[in-house]
């Protein structure tokens, strides 16, 4: 098991910036092993090939790069790119600003 | 009943990855033991291990995800590929509902409950890797090498501490016996080293512990300290024997008997009437009469109670033969690799009987009056070997004996 750590800058960037959805591209790429110029808001976990079981493995990935917990019922509505920079722009945006 | 054929062999032990290397190792009486490649041992009172020396998984394991795996299925694979590569195996479509896997595990999942325990209790981190359940099952590895060459036969993982792979042969052997299936990939697997599996083997003070590491285990020898902590994996392709003669691949040797037993009694202690009875029942499934049998791979840890009873054991179970076997403990040069112990040992015998050597009982020293038997100390032996025994008798009293004999 990789063993993610802790990322105190992924706080740094701004959720609503360009820059955040190419981290999240950029995490998906590096899990899947897949070019992150191919990944699109509009790709889909079906045309990634991105099973059940990878879709909880990204979440975690998710959860610990930028330190938030992503409910179950926002998890479901992940079924591509875009729904889950937005998803995870919902999260991160609600969480209180940590000290 | 039908007969059952091996016809494939696949070992990772601390001689290294491959029947090759493992060969090579006990023929050059060499010890696996060595200090432990735990990055924080400082806790631990015993810092020696039998570890598969050098195992990068990326190398062996090209396309499967790495991630989805703890050690001891990484292992399993390992050994698996090289089995079913030594059978020259292959499946028609039809049959792979007659194919199956029987791996088992002692401790399963271990450094994977290790990074999770420690992320929750240390690192104070509420987040589980969701791979947890997947990598940690004990039934993970048996799953692993099905769903790697599509086995839909029966798929089993018995877990029986320290026999786990000899009842897993042991099980799979008497499917193929019975007819629910033609081939199945049998064995055992474990990789428990990690602080707190030591910690709790430290507590039972079975654990030898001198200043060298490379003589650490001295099985039947009268200075032998304790047992030495290994991992590894053994896989077998046990198959139909007529399967196997019809499609003209070399058969290793036969699988001809199968003792399973259980003490009853204590839950550490070892019996005697148990495991001399399992021995009893190989032999009379197998057709084999006591003064038959030419090589014994013991259990043999190393601990001063099991290389005594298990003496004791086989004057009971081979009467006045057991002066005249050749008994030794390859975990002296392996280490005790938990559940995969009688597989990695089967397939010691095994390979003595194709080539005719005995293999030793490496830093025997000195003789015991508890063990007084023959323990083909030191260096391997040249004879002829034209029925063996493979015991493995557990914690918990639970106990599997395999009976193999020459192909012919």
């Amino acid at each position: 098991m990789s063993e993610t750590p802790q990322s105190g800058d992924a706080t740094a960037v701004d959720p609503a910036s360009p820059e955040f959805e190419r981290k999240v591209i950029g995490l998906i790429a590096k899990k899947k092993k897949l070019e992150p110029s191919t990944i699109t808001p509009e790709s889909t976990f079906q045309e990634m090939g991105i099973d059940s079981l990878d879709g909880i493995d990204l979440v975690f990935t998710f959860e610990d790069e930028f330190n938030i917990s992503i409910p179950d019922q926002v998890v479901q509505k992940m079924k591509s790119v875009g729904q889950v920079i937005e998803a995870l722009r919902e999260v991160l945006t609600k969480r209180a600003p940590s000290a | 009943m039908r007969r059952v054929a091996i016809t494939g062999m696949g070992v990772v032990s601390s001689m290294g990855v491959g029947l090759g290397a493992f060969w090579d190792g006990l023929m050059a009486a060499r010890s696996g033991s060595r200090r432990v490649s735990l990055s924080d041992p400082n806790l631990l009172s015993v810092q020696i291990a039998a570890e598969v020396p050098d195992f990068d998984p990326e190398k062996h394991l090209a396309g499967i995800s790495i991630d989805m795996l703890d050690r001891f299925s990484q292992l399993a694979l390992v050994a698996g590929a090289e089995a079913v590569r030594d059978a020259c195996l292959t499946l028609e479509e039809h049959e792979h509902d007659r194919a199956g896997v029987s791996i088992g595990t002692g401790v399963g999942g271990a450094s994977t409950q290790d990074v999770l325990y420690r992320r929750y209790y240390a690192e104070k981190i509420a987040r589980a890797h969701p791979f947890s359940i997947p990598r940690t099952m004990n039934s993970a590895a048996a799953s692993q090498v099905g769903m790697n060459y599509g086995l839909r036969g029966p798929g089993i993982c018995v877990s029986t501490a320290c026999a786990s792979a000899g009842h897993s042969i042991g099980e799979a052997f008497e499917m193929i016996r019975a007819g629910r299936a033609d081939v199945m990939l049998a064995g055992g697997a474990d990789a428990p080293i990690t602080a707190p599996v030591f910690k709790v083997w430290e507590a039972m003070r079975v654990l030898a512990n001198p200043p060298d590491a490379a003589t650490a285990c001295r099985p039947f020898s009268r200075d032998r300290q304790g047992i030495v902590i290994g991992e590894g994996s053994g896989v077998l392709v046990l198959e139909d024997w007529e399967r196997a003669r019809k499609r003209g691949v070399r058969i290793h040797a036969e699988l001809v008997g199968y003792g399973a037993t259980a003490d009853a009694g204590h839950i550490t202690q070892p019996g005697i009437d148990a495991p001399a009875h399992a021995i009893s029942l190989a032999l009379t499934e197998a057709g084999l009469r006591p003064d038959q049998i030419d090589y014994v791979n013991a259990h043999g840890t190393g601990t001063r109670l099991n290389d005594a009873t298990e003496t004791t054991i086989l004057k009971r179970a081979f009467g006045d033969h057991a002066v005249r076997l050749a008994i030794s403990s390859t975990k002296s040069m392996h280490g005790h690799a938990m559940g995969a112990s009688g597989a990695i040992e089967l397939i010691a015998t095994i390979l003595g009987i194709e080539r005719s050597v005995a293999p030793p009982t490496i830093n025997y020293s000195e003789p015991d009056p508890e063990c007084d038997l023959d323990y083909v100390p030191n260096e391997p032996r040249e004879m002829r070997i034209g029925a063996a025994i493979s015991n493995s008798f557990a914690f918990g009293g639970l106990n599997a004996v395999l009976a193999v004999r020459r192909a012919a």
